[in-house]
């Protein structure tokens, strides 16, 4: 087994049945499980759509209402020990998407379903204990931490909104886990720090241990390494691995390097303005794509090697903004293949002839 | 594909760092003008405090002659009705602070609650007290004051509550903006969807951070409600009974001070006032000042990098 | 032939106020820098936050703050343009050696249309003015591919690859013969990152433009620039040829830095380097890598290791590399 424990939240099973890891972990999960045979995380056709406001002349000039067309259906699902990278520039609605499966955004429709439970414009206090099963890390290190609170804060704060934890004593011996269990060891010469007397590295790790101190099954990370050093990130990612392999947790990751996704994710969606236009494991997306925009994405990645300069498709121009969405394929003025079918006829996600099961791609020539 | 987690070292990397100060120490220690501020309103406070053991005479019985000038016995003379003046200075700075801190408290209270809901709740709410405070910050503070005064009748527990109600409109104000961006903040964020309420996240994570501001707030508020005391006394709204430093101008400019050449019914009075409020100003402006980091003078001075010269190559050199 | 750029021995320390618990302190972020820039290169200043690249190219354009102060020679065609302080460096500042700083897509003045703030160096170097200025402006912004007719639009009208291309248009208001390009595409996207990259790439081609480019991110430096030098703890750890710092690294740095950089279709593992850069305000004994390094050697403890010939234009400071170096002088 890892060197680490994987941390086990009271309230399960007794709190001297950690010795046995592997027994607890199972029972932890079982427990949680309503719905025997549901993904971990299914979404299913998600809208999320935010209106602009009208200034006043275009209300009386009656013009239509714009809205920024942020998620326009999007459909996936991750499964326990999954790691999924949402690929895709600014506007992609990447964002967004993890917003609404957090629950700190109602879509317009559609639905998502935490082990077999529609979230989906669920209220706050239903969503309330749903929020263990659910955690996000957040892309600014320097930012996530309540600069005020002791790291030892920071940790107990999530037990304390949840009732995890018999006594103070109780709930620092957690604490020390998920501290360990992030990496920070050993864990008590961190309990005191203030976040300023942290490396940016340091301050993920208790951004981690604070959201794993709730037992989650489902880890949200927006961005979790861009603003770390490069030699730190690797560190990070490795932890968010060892999460997955060792507590089975499903980790989705939004991140723009698609070099990160390609080495740490099993599985890809490439997203653009608010759809997925491609998706499968790691390896198949990146080494077989089959959407022009991977493609293009793919070839412009710059590479450690001097002497592999591949030519890049550089694309002109920049995403467009989600308030109006091209008609037709969202790719089609962009895209360097695009035929007259494409401006006409918005493609669906499907599996494309030459690629492996699993693999689906949005375009009419795939 | 994955990799072992790294032993991370980190013992060596986590040096003890020093302590983070007190932040109202690191005011004080950077600036003097704080230190000067907050000593006077020190001085007046403790003035205030052992002002019936320390007065030499009672403010309320006759020790002097009318308008009687400075002398060993009466160090600031006496005034029209030959009351020492120096003990109706100290006497009248008791109720004069009291009825600032007093009228802040109640500033305080109501424009903070309103500054941190509005700015944290938003939406409707904010629009609706917002409005409200609209209303209230335009209105001429003392013509209200005045009507007010005169409808109610001139106590010194009505002026608290004018001031009070005119003052929490620009608290409000400032506080709903800092909490506004602070709800944007990343943690406020990730305490939300750890799932705290409400009542939470606004008592831990965004009192502790607009505590600064807010104090700040009140010391220039105290300074306000000290001077609209001082003018509603002035202009007779307050109880004459009272002892204020507002009443003393007010009786002082009443009675003739001035044409007697009587300056000692007068001046010090002023003084004091004015020093308090100046008192208050800089150690509020202090603070306001270390709060904004924008205020800081932070410039790529074109004229002063120093040039050194190396004595030699390598180590050495340095 | 001298180059167009060279920087010799290049110090720079800042003072650090009185906190209250620790006297007045100096930070070291610069020590001992040595590069040559010729025209029409593109080099590149790689290293994590904190390793002292930003200081440098400040100091290359004297912009440094008050509380800094520096020694060695910064020598533009030849001439010492830090010898006399601002006075010297001056005439040169934009007209010759020009940079566009780090998040420059935000510090766009928002009041001010963009072809006036592109103008605006020209007026103030006496490089053209009025009608001229902003024709010239126009012009500038073609360059890097804008519509001209965009000058007359405020910078929140442009998106943000737009306007980091207006901000390198603004730096090349008044021709100059050097670039610096702080963190360029930081916070681009990755095909804006491209297209940028591109911009400049055809820049230094097509004018003869000499760029540095600092930036932290690897893979960027190996796909635009030719040479590059890696610096860590204000010094540089190793320098050459894009092609020999990836293929031949003499410095443990350069090689963790590459392997904890993941590749698109690399196989490898990707690594972490354990440990975090030094303080800079006290002086250490020994190479600064060392805690960090995963193969030190006993005198790496003790003595400092300096910059030395491993190979053709290639330097590295690291003990390890010495035997390469013995060799090669030998061999001369």
């Amino acid at each position: 087994m890892s060197e680490t424990q994987a941390f086990v939240p009271p309230g399960s099973v007794s709190a001297d049945a950690v010795g046995s890891q592997s027994a607890v972990a199972v029972t932890t999960v079982a427990d949680r499980e309503p719905q025997i045979g549901a993904p971990l995380l299914e979404v299913t056709d998600l809208v999320t759509h935010y209106p602009l406001r009208r200034g006043l002349i275009d209300t009386a000039a009656r013009r239509p209402r714009l809205r920024v067309h942020a998620v326009d259906g999007v459909s996936f699902r991750l499964d326990r020990g999954e790691m999924m990278a949402l690929v895709g520039e600014s506007g992609c609605g990447k964002t967004s998407t993890v917003q609404t499966i957090l629950g700190m955004v109602k879509p317009t429709s559609g639905a998502v379903r935490l082990n077999g439970t529609d979230i989906a414009g669920m209220a706050d206090r239903q969503m309330r204990p749903l929020r263990r099963t659910v955690q996000m890390i957040y892309q600014d290190p320097y930012e996530s931490l309540d600069p005020r609170f002791r790291v030892r804060q920071t940790v107990e704060e999530p037990m304390l909104v949840h009732g995890i934890g018999s006594s103070s004593a109780d709930r620092e011996q957690l604490a020390v886990s998920a501290l360990e269990q992030a990496g920070l060891r050993p864990a008590e010469l961190f309990l005191d720090r203030y976040p300023h007397e942290l490396s940016g590295g340091q301050r993920q790790r208790v951004a981690i241990a604070a959201a794993l101190v709730l037992g989650p099954q489902l880890l949200l990370a927006d961005e979790p390494v861009s603003m770390l050093d490069v030699s730190v990130r690797a560190g990070v990612l490795s932890l968010l691995d060892s999460l997955r392999k060792d507590a089975e947790m499903g980790i989705l990751m939004i991140t723009h390097d698609l070099s990160t996704a390609a080495h740490f994710a099993d599985k890809i969606a490439v997203m653009y303005l608010g759809r997925i236009v491609e998706q499968g494991t790691a390896s198949e997306v990146v080494r077989n794509p089959q959407h022009p925009y991977t493609k293009a994405l793919l070839s412009v990645v710059p590479k450690r090697d001097p002497r592999d300069r591949s030519a890049p498709q550089i694309l002109t121009g920049e995403t467009p903004d989600p308030i109006l969405v091209p008609r037709g394929c969202r790719f089609n003025p962009r895209c360097p293949v695009a035929v007259d079918r494409c401006r006409t006829e918005d493609p669906a996600l499907r599996e494309p002839a030459p690629a492996a099961i699993g693999h689906l791609a949005a375009c009419h020539l795939a | 594909m994955s990799t072992p987690i790294q032993d991370l070292s980190i013992a060596e990397d986590v040096a003890p760092a020093p302590r983070r100060r007190g932040f109202f120490i690191g005011v004080l220690r950077e600036r003097k003008a704080a230190v000067v501020g907050l000593a006077i309103i020190v001085f007046f406070v403790v003035l205030a405090i052992v002002a019936p053991y320390i007065s030499p005479y009672s403010a309320s019985a006759q020790s002097c002659g009318v308008y009687a000038p400075p002398s060993i016995h009466h160090w600031l003379g006496c005034d029209d009705g030959g009351f020492d003046m120096l003990s109706e200075l100290m006497q009248g700075g008791r109720i004069s602070l009291v009825v600032g801190f007093a009228a802040t408290l109640v500033a305080m209270i109501i424009g903070g609650g309103v500054g941190i809901v509005s700015g944290y709740f938003g939406r409707w709410i904010d629009v609706s007290l917002m409005r409200v405070t609209d209303y209230l910050l335009v209105i001429p503070d003392l013509v209200f004051a005045m009507v007010i005064a005169d409808l109610w009748g001139a106590s010194l527990f009505h002026v608290i509550i004018v001031i009070g109600i005119l003052e929490w409109t620009t608290t409000a104000r400032v506080i709903r903006a800092q909490v506004m961006s602070l709800r944007e903040r990343v943690y406020v964020k990730r305490a939300k969807a750890i799932g705290s309420g409400h009542a939470r996240i606004i008592w831990k994570h965004i009192m502790p951070q607009i505590g600064p501001l807010l104090i700040a707030n009140t010391v220039l508020t105290v300074a306000i409600a000290i001077y609209l005391e001082t003018a509603l006394a002035f202009l007779g709204l307050e109880d004459p009974t009272a002892t204020t430093w507002g009443t003393i101008l007010e009786h002082a400019f009443d009675r003739t001070a001035i044409s007697s050449g009587a300056w000692w019914a007068i001046i010090p009075d002023g003084f004091a006032i004015a020093l308090v409020i100046v008192g208050c100003f800089l150690f509020g402006q202090a603070i306001e000042d270390a709060l904004n980091p924008r205020l800081k003078v932070a410039h790529l001075s074109m004229r002063r990098w120093k040039i050194r010269t190396l004595v030699g190559r390598g180590a050495d050199a340095i | 032939m001298t180059s167009l750029l060279e920087v010799e021995d290049l110090h720079v320390w800042f003072e650090l106020p009185r906190t209250g618990h620790q006297d007045r302190s100096q930070v070291h972020a610069v020590q001992g820098v040595n590069f040559e820039l010729q025209p029409g290169e593109r080099f590149g200043l790689v290293g994590e936050s904190g390793c002292g690249k930003t200081t440098t190219v400040l100091a290359l354009m004297g912009l440094l703050p008050p509380n800094a102060s520096l020694a060695g020679q910064v020598r533009l065609d030849g001439k010492n343009i830090l010898a006399g302080g601002e006075d010297t460096v001056r005439p040169y500042r934009w007209k010759d050696i020009a940079m566009v700083f780090q998040g420059a897509m935000n510090a766009l003045n928002p009041v001010k249309k963009v072809g006036w703030q592109i103008a605006e160096p020209m007026a103030f170097h006496e490089v053209a003015e009025g009608k001229a200025a902003l024709k010239r402006a126009g012009e500038l912004l073609e360059l890097v591919g804008i519509p001209a007719r965009a000058a007359r639009r405020y910078p929140h009208e442009f998106s943000g690859g737009m306007r980091q291309r207006a901000s390198i248009a603004m730096a090349l208001a008044c021709e100059p013969k050097i670039l610096l390009a702080d963190e360029p595409t930081t916070a681009l996207d990755v095909m804006v990152q491209a297209q940028i990259l591109e911009l400049l790439t055809r820049l230094s081609d097509e004018l003869g433009l000499g760029v540095i480019l600092v930036t932290h991110d690897l893979p960027v430096v190996a796909q635009v620039c030719e040479r590059a030098a890696v610096m860590y703890a204000g010094e540089i750890a190793e320098t050459g040829p894009m092609d020999s710092l990836y293929h031949r690294p003499q410095h443990p740095y350069t090689r963790l830095l590459f392997a904890a950089t993941p590749d698109l279709y690399g196989e490898g593992d990707v690594t972490s380097i354990p440990g975090s850069p030094p303080r800079l305000d006290t002086e250490l004994p020994g190479c600064p890598f060392r805690p960090r390094c995963d193969v030190p050697l006993e005198k790496c403890a003790d003595v400092h290791p300096l910059l030395r010939w491993v190979g053709d234009e290639h330097l590295a400071a690291c003990h390890r590399a010495e035997a390469r170096a013995d060799e090669l002088a030998e061999a001369k």
